[in-house]
């Protein structure tokens, strides 16, 4: 059995919503696991599952070997970073940091040398005196990351906890706690709707849609090879783009363009996937596309145009490239870097 | 820097405010100082005179009543006691109830909350028939406990309370359980400490609403012992009329003004809570 093990959880809500399904899912110790999906797919519920904040309607959730499905929150031994951090107003960023151990009756110098390690670890040491109210952003996350490390739990829980912070602090403290949690080593799950944030901090990723975990898996794993519609129009930005097309004897067939051998013994409608790096120009191309619109990033540009009747289909080209409104480019898929999926069930039927 | 017109006006009506508040104050104080032969030859006065110490000291130590035996200073103490117990209790009171009905989401928080919203509607001096029968029943009747007791439930501040945790966020207790936190210790750290504001805005209300009561003391209390100064204020100096001897007017003025002491004291040591408990809230 793994650190933490959730055996077919399920959350049905009194309303008789149904927020999770039957979901299972093993973490292993000092794992960074991320959940990412879009909002209201059941992420947050599972992760206060987790821990104790709500109710567990059918399933088991062992922690450490220990069931905890009936143990209240505060015996988890688990700490939790918020949303909107719930830092303590009325308490000095001190004593927001002991308050956790104070509550654990740990005596007065050990409290302190813990809230000073991890102040020190956080440099936050210049504000222990400090009330939250006089924090900027940046700070209040640091305080509500000293809260969580300086109980030394056996798991961090993470709420969106970036969501609250302008883009450039945003990847700041995406990679300050990535840094930390490797420093440190606690398990951890971290909760997001940014599939950025997903990709560059898990090291595995569970892509959970209507309450059901769609793909888990490494983040390049996910990227490689998405097993859904779902999970392949999720992860990746830009998004992927998706053309419909028929497939019969191993022939797929898009509106303007044919590709043959394919892998796969399917037969009906499906829904081509392509990502808008996989393109290559290249002369007598697949798709001729009319470009409408050129993002320019500076590395590279991000083109948006029209294939016949088919709108915003978007291709990645080199930055040094001058592409102008009005051009006709014409395209090539990269070999094998296509993805095929069943249109009526999203499932993918290719192999790659 | 420009006056404007409307500001002129607005100043009128408050000056204006103002002396009515202060006017008959300072004719009290100013009577009080007078003797009571010249106040019932001549009126009341604007002007001070010069009998100050012999009224003022006359009024605190003078024994009174019909047993001759309680003092103003005794009845001082007494109304003390009473508004500090009814204050006290009070906000203790409806803030624990305010928190069980915010967090403890049984089925009849939202009907018992409105149940007791209504006694808003059943005031003392409605229901004091029953309460002083309830009261004298338990044998309650001339201790402070009786005083205190009838009047400690609140539904003004169990209701100002309830709309205050209303606002704290959810994740707060969340992350405070995740801290350890039990029920108790919630209620300790974090809803007291947060609310210490409102807490000082409602003990003001609530001590003078005590200090003030007339109609149940002056039932509940046989005993001179228990008398307080509201009620002292229309007995004390009674006995005087009957004689010859002159209406002690200048000596009920001075009572009047040192009765008004406590719950000045009280607002103007309170007051910057008491601001703030009404106009922000600390979070």
């Amino acid at each position: 059995m793994s650190f933490l093990d959730l055996k077919n959880v399920t959350k049905i809500y009194p309303n008789g919503t149904k927020a999770v399904h039957e979901t299972s899912l093993s973490v292993d110790e000092g794992e960074f696991m991320v959940f990412v999906g879009p909002s209201g797919c059941g992420k947050s519920t599972l992760l206060r599952m987790v821990a104790g904040l709500e109710d567990i309607t059918e399933g088991d959730i062992n922690l450490d070997g220990q069931l905890i499905n009936e143990v209240d929150p505060s015996e988890r031994d688990i700490a939790m970073v918020f949303q909107n951090y719930a830092l303590y107003p009325h308490m000095n960023v001190y004593n927001n940091l002991a308050y956790g151990l104070k509550n654990r009756g740990i005596d007065k110098e050990t409290i302190e040398q813990k809230v000073n390690d991890a102040a020190k670890l956080l440099q936050i040491s210049d504000f222990l005196q400090r009330k939250p109210s006089m924090l900027s952003g940046g700070q209040r996350q640091r305080v509500a990351m000293g809260r969580a490390i300086v109980r030394n739990p056996k798991i961090f829980l993470f709420d969106e906890p970036l969501s609250n912070l302008d883009a450039k602090l945003r990847i700041q403290m995406r990679l300050e706690i990535k840094k930390l949690q490797q420093k440190v080593g606690v398990t951890s799950i971290f909760v997001t709707h940014d599939q950025v944030e997903a990709m560059t901090l898990a090291d595995r990723l569970a892509v959970i849609n209507n309450g059901i975990i769609e793909q888990l898996g490494t983040p390049i794993e996910i990227y490689n090879n998405p097993e859904s519609l779902f999970v392949a129009g999720f992860i990746g930005s830009p998004q992927m783009n998706f053309l419909d097309a028929n497939l019969n004897n191993k022939t797929l067939s898009a509106e303007n363009f044919e590709i043959k051998n394919i892998d796969s013994d399917y037969n009906g409608e499906v829904t081509l996937g392509i990502r808008p790096e996989h393109l290559i120009e290249s002369e007598n191309g697949l798709i001729n596309l009319k470009v409408e619109l050129v993002e320019q990033l500076g590395s590279d540009n991000l083109v948006y145009g029209q294939i016949k009747n088919i709108k915003d289909f978007c291709y990645r080209s080199p930055g040094n490239q001058t592409i102008k409104k009005g051009d006709t480019l014409s395209l090539n898929i990269e070999e094998n870097k296509y993805y095929i999926f069943d249109k009526n069930t999203g499932k993918r039927v290719n192999q790659i | 820097m420009k006056i404007k017109p409307l500001q002129i006006v607005a100043h009128i009506i408050l000056i204006i405010g103002v002396l009515l508040m202060v006017l008959p104050i300072w004719i009290s104080f100013a009577s009080s100082t007078h003797e009571n032969v010249s106040i019932l030859t001549e009126g009341m006065r604007f002007t001070l005179g010069d009998q100050f110490s012999r009224n003022y000291n006359e009024v605190l130590n003078e024994k009174g009543g019909w047993s001759e035996e309680v003092t103003a200073a005794k009845m001082f103490i007494n109304s003390f006691i009473m508004a500090l117990g009814i204050a006290t209790l009070k906000v203790a009171i409806s803030a624990m109830s305010a928190y069980a009905l915010v967090y403890y989401r049984f089925k009849l928080a939202v009907p018992i909350f409105w149940l007791i919203f209504i006694t808003l509607l059943v005031p003392l001096e409605v229901r004091i028939f029953p309460s002083y029968k309830i009261v004298s029943d338990l044998g309650l009747t001339n201790s402070y406990t009786g005083l205190i007791l009838p009047l400690v439930a609140s539904a003004t501040a169990t209701f100002f309370f309830r709309q205050f945790y209303k606002t704290i966020p959810d994740e707060l207790l969340e992350s405070a359980k995740l801290d350890g936190a039990n029920a108790w210790s919630f209620f300790i750290d974090f809803l007291v400490p947060l609310s210490k504001t409102m807490i000082a805005a409602m003990f003001i209300f609530m001590f003078v609403y005590g200090y003030s009561q007339y109609l149940w003391p002056l039932i509940m209390t046989t005993a001179e012992e228990y008398w307080t100064v509201v009620m002292g204020m229309k007995i004390i100096y009674t006995e005087s009329y009957e004689g010859v001897a002159l209406p002690r007017t200048a000596e009920r003025f001075a009572y009047i003004i040192l009765s008004m002491i406590p719950p000045v004291l009280v607002v103007v040591f309170l007051q910057k809570w008491f601001i703030k408990g009404l106009i922000q809230t600390e979070k």
